[in-house]
């Protein structure tokens, strides 16, 4: 044939490139159709430029050592599909209750007082201000959008678990598993996605509820109003008026996170 | 060229088998039936034009998807006016309701399998 | 050169033979894993991290131990060194190749690896890490290649290669350092939140790597007609010694904080580690004779390597190799990584240990490696042997 071994493999190998190459640049010449409408975001949605959450934990506890009450944890594990998984190392949770001496561990003492001993506090994603989760995110799948709320891209996300490393307050939680086979199949939300194995999710503030003008869940649901939602950047907002009033904690805030969930003890 | 008689029947052999999709799918008749999807039968009025719509609807619902996750925007409005949901189930499967007959008719002629619905739920149509 | 890869004895191909076994075995585990979900690990939501990076954390740093060969060759002409550049640049390739490898079975969603270059993010380390490790392997593929290839035509390697060989002396040390702050900026995790941590990196990988080296250089010693040279190998051992004193004394200073300071943050986890930690009732100390054995290990080190009289045996010497490679993969591997994620920030514990399937999936990758490494070698000394006659 005249050509010798090296330079055949090189014609092939080159001519290959070449040919995958003229693909992907043949897909991304495609002009695309230009769509002839506009977006909006939907009338009645609720927007603000900071979001916040107050806990009142006295209402609360007082709820939970009558009834054992976990109306918001139910509520919203119910209307975003969080599946119900039996093995706690694998356990999905976006709300949950810890002991006091576990969410706030640099605050009890020897000799704090009985009232909080062992009392379940509720835990949940705080939408930190500056978030360490969003700083270590390779995609960006997980984000922090202008009004506060830290987003995740479920379709963007690597499952790389980088950012279930990086948060202070163990938020997150991992698909370790198909999370449909733990979900009932006649009490799925349809109108909210199930999420897929291998993805990290956590509490959204309920975004899409808010988009269209809904309360977050865990705040429409709750008998005794302990929980508030609003804006910290208006002043009259009803979180403003209980930061103004009561005495607030933040977790861990020595850690520079700002985290947006404040708890009256 | 060494070998030459073995070296050209090996090739002619791999190329039959590699192309054996192809020709087996004419020879049986497969390729024939074009797939034809139910449309629904009260809307006549979609997000956009058929053809603009078959050839560009993964694009679309590509840039639906991040509008609704990573913006604020959550409906199209159409040039004629129509505000759609940027939503699988809540826009486009309010109408398009029963997969099965719609969406997986021409995804199974041509062997594709978005996975949306790993996550979006099917309207209760399907199950 | 690739030919010298496919011309072998008996003993190459049964090496090549078992190691693609086990490849395949850890390929099925994988499979295994890609349909049922990472919840086949051991892996919990507190303990978020296992085996897998674990093995990527340890593998970076003897991806980067090629330049403690390349440095004192290329920029102080230390002689003894020109034999074995390329053992070390190609032990590096296999090295940064398993990192990647085991960044890969980790993720819960793999096919979209790609999004980390799609969406480039340049506050994540994670994403300077991906392009550092890949610029390291590209870059070692090249120089070991150009430069192997110039010794087999008998002439000198072409003139640009010399700034790739300068570069590839920061680079080697950015990709560990890179790794390091994966670990070193994450405000919850008290263990890694620590400025030595990158020095303590570095440290356990010039020891870690030219042991794993020296044992590379004795075992083609034995099997080849190649001499890697006994003042290299010493050289090396001179370095091994040095770097794995330096490691222990980083770690001390480590405890000498979290002890002597008293906080909690930084207490338990070295208590969970040493000596397990009690938590209403139940006892919880899995890893503590792992980290004992490391400490062990680490003390016969050192003392073997310490003393000239038997350092320079080098029956000891390989012995004293072994014991390095293995103290520092149990520290720096299982021992910082989980050791990091206990206590939870809730400060409970939720234990930790590799399931039969994770460890099938790494040793199929720790297979490929030295699969890897083996072609490699082959053709390095195959070249080198041609060369002498």
């Amino acid at each position: 044939m005249g050509i010798n071994r090296r330079d055949f493999l090189r014609v092939t190998g080159v001519g290959t490139l070449l040919g995958l190459g003229g693909g992907v640049v043949r897909e991304l010449g495609i002009v695309k159709r230009v769509e002839a409408g506009t977006y909006q975001p939907q009338p009645n949605a609720l927007t603000a430029r900071r979001w916040a959450m107050v806990v009142d934990m006295r209402k609360c506890l007082e709820k939970v050592n009558q009834d054992g009450c976990q109306d918001c944890i139910l509520a919203c594990h119910a209307v975003h599909n969080v599946p119900k998984i039996q093995d706690p190392k694998h356990e999905v949770k976006w709300l949950w209750k810890e002991p006091y001496e576990n969410t706030f561990p640099s605050q009890h003492h020897e000799f704090t007082e009985e009232r909080l001993h062992g009392q379940p506090f509720l835990a949940l994603c705080n939408h930190c201000d500056k978030p360490p989760c969003v700083r270590v995110c390779p995609t960006q799948a997980t984000f922090r959008r202008p009004d506060g709320i830290v987003v995740m891209d479920y379709h963007r996300c690597i499952g790389c678990r980088y950012c279930m490393a990086a948060c202070p307050y163990g938020s997150r939680s991992f698909n370790w598993s198909d999370p449909r086979k733990a979900l009932e199949a006649d009490k799925t939300n349809p109108g909210f996605p199930t999420r897929t194995k291998g993805v990290v999710e956590k509490c959204n503030f309920c975004d899409e509820r808010l988009a269209e003008g809904l309360p977050p869940r865990c705040v429409e649901v709750c008998t005794v109003k302990a929980l508030t939602f609003g804006d910290l950047e208006d002043p009259e907002s009803d979180v403003r008026k209980l930061l103004r009033s009561y005495y607030t904690v933040q977790r861990k805030p020595e850690l520079g996170t700002k985290p947006e969930i404040f708890y009256i003890v | 060229m060494y070998d030459a008689g073995k070296i050209l029947t090996g090739l002619l052999l791999f190329l039959c088998l590699i192309t054996s999709p192809i020709w087996y799918n004419l020879a049986a008749g497969k390729a024939d039936t074009k797939p034809d999807p139910k449309l629904p039968a009260q809307e006549k009025e979609c997000v956009a034009a058929r053809d603009v719509i078959v050839a560009t609807h993964m694009s679309l619902l590509n840039t639906w998807r991040d509008k609704v996750v990573r913006g604020a925007d959550r409906e199209y409005v159409t040039a004629g006016g129509k505000v759609f949901p940027l939503s699988l189930s809540e826009g486009c499967m309010k109408c398009h309701a029963n997969k099965a007959e719609f969406c997986d008719a021409c995804h199974n002629y041509v062997a594709v399998s978005p996975y949306c619905w790993d996550c979006h739920v099917e309207p209760k149509e399907n199950k | 050169m690739i030919q010298n890869a496919v011309v072998g004895g008996r003993k190459y191909w049964t090496l090549l033979l078992v190691l693609l076994a086990v490849i395949g075995v850890g390929f099925l585990c994988y499979l295994y894993q890609l349909v049922k979900g990472l919840g086949v690990t051991g892996m919990s939501r507190d303990v978020s991290w296992g085996f897998y990076i674990a093995q990527f954390t340890f593998l970076v740093g003897v991806a980067a131990s090629a330049v403690m060969v390349v440095l004192p060759y290329y920029l102080h002409h230390y002689k003894q060194f020109g034999r074995i550049t390329i053992l070390g640049e190609f032990l590096a390739i296999p090295a940064v190749l398993m990192c990647m490898l085991f960044i890969f079975v980790d993720l819960g969603q793999p096919t979209r690896v790609l999004n980390v270059l799609l969406y480039p993010t340049f506050n994540s380390v994670m994403f300077w890490d991906m392009v550092s490790l890949g610029g390291y392997l590209v870059l070692n593929l090249v120089i070991g290649w150009v430069a192997l290839d110039a010794e087999r035509k008998r002439v000198a390697p072409p003139k640009w290669i010399k700034p790739l060989i300068y570069l590839s002396i920061p680079w080697a040390v950015s990709i560990h350092t890179v790794t390091a702050f994966l670990y070193a900026g994450l405000p919850g995790r008290h263990l890694w939140l620590s400025a030595i941590l990158a020095a303590r990196f570095l440290a356990s990988a010039f020891c870690a790597g030219p042991s794993l080296l020296i044992i590379l250089c004795l075992i083609v010693r034995r099997f080849s007609r190649f001499d890697p040279g006994r003042e290299a190998i010493q050289t090396l051992a001179k370095i091994v010694t040095y770097a794995m004193i330096l490691n222990m004394f980083f770690l001390l200073l480590e405890m000498f904080t979290a002890f002597y300071s008293q906080i909690p943050g930084h207490v338990h986890p070295f208590d969970y580690l040493y000596t397990g930690l009690t938590e209403n009732g139940h006892y919880y100390g899995k890893l503590v004779p792992w980290m004992w054995a490391s400490t062990a290990l680490a003390v016969v080190a050192i003392t073997t390597l310490l003393f000239p009289q038997l350092r320079q045996r080098e029956r000891v010497l390989v012995f004293s190799a072994v014991c390095v490679f293995l103290s520092t993969w149990i520290d720096k591997g299982m021992g910082l990584v989980v050791g990091g994620f206990i206590p939870n920030p809730f400060e409970t514990v939720t234990e930790y240990l590799p399931t039969l399937p994770e460890v099938g999936i790494a040793l199929g990758v720790w297979g490929i490696g030295f699969l890897v490494l083996t072609v490699l070698y082959k053709i390095a000394v195959s070249v080198k042997e041609q060369a002498q006659a």
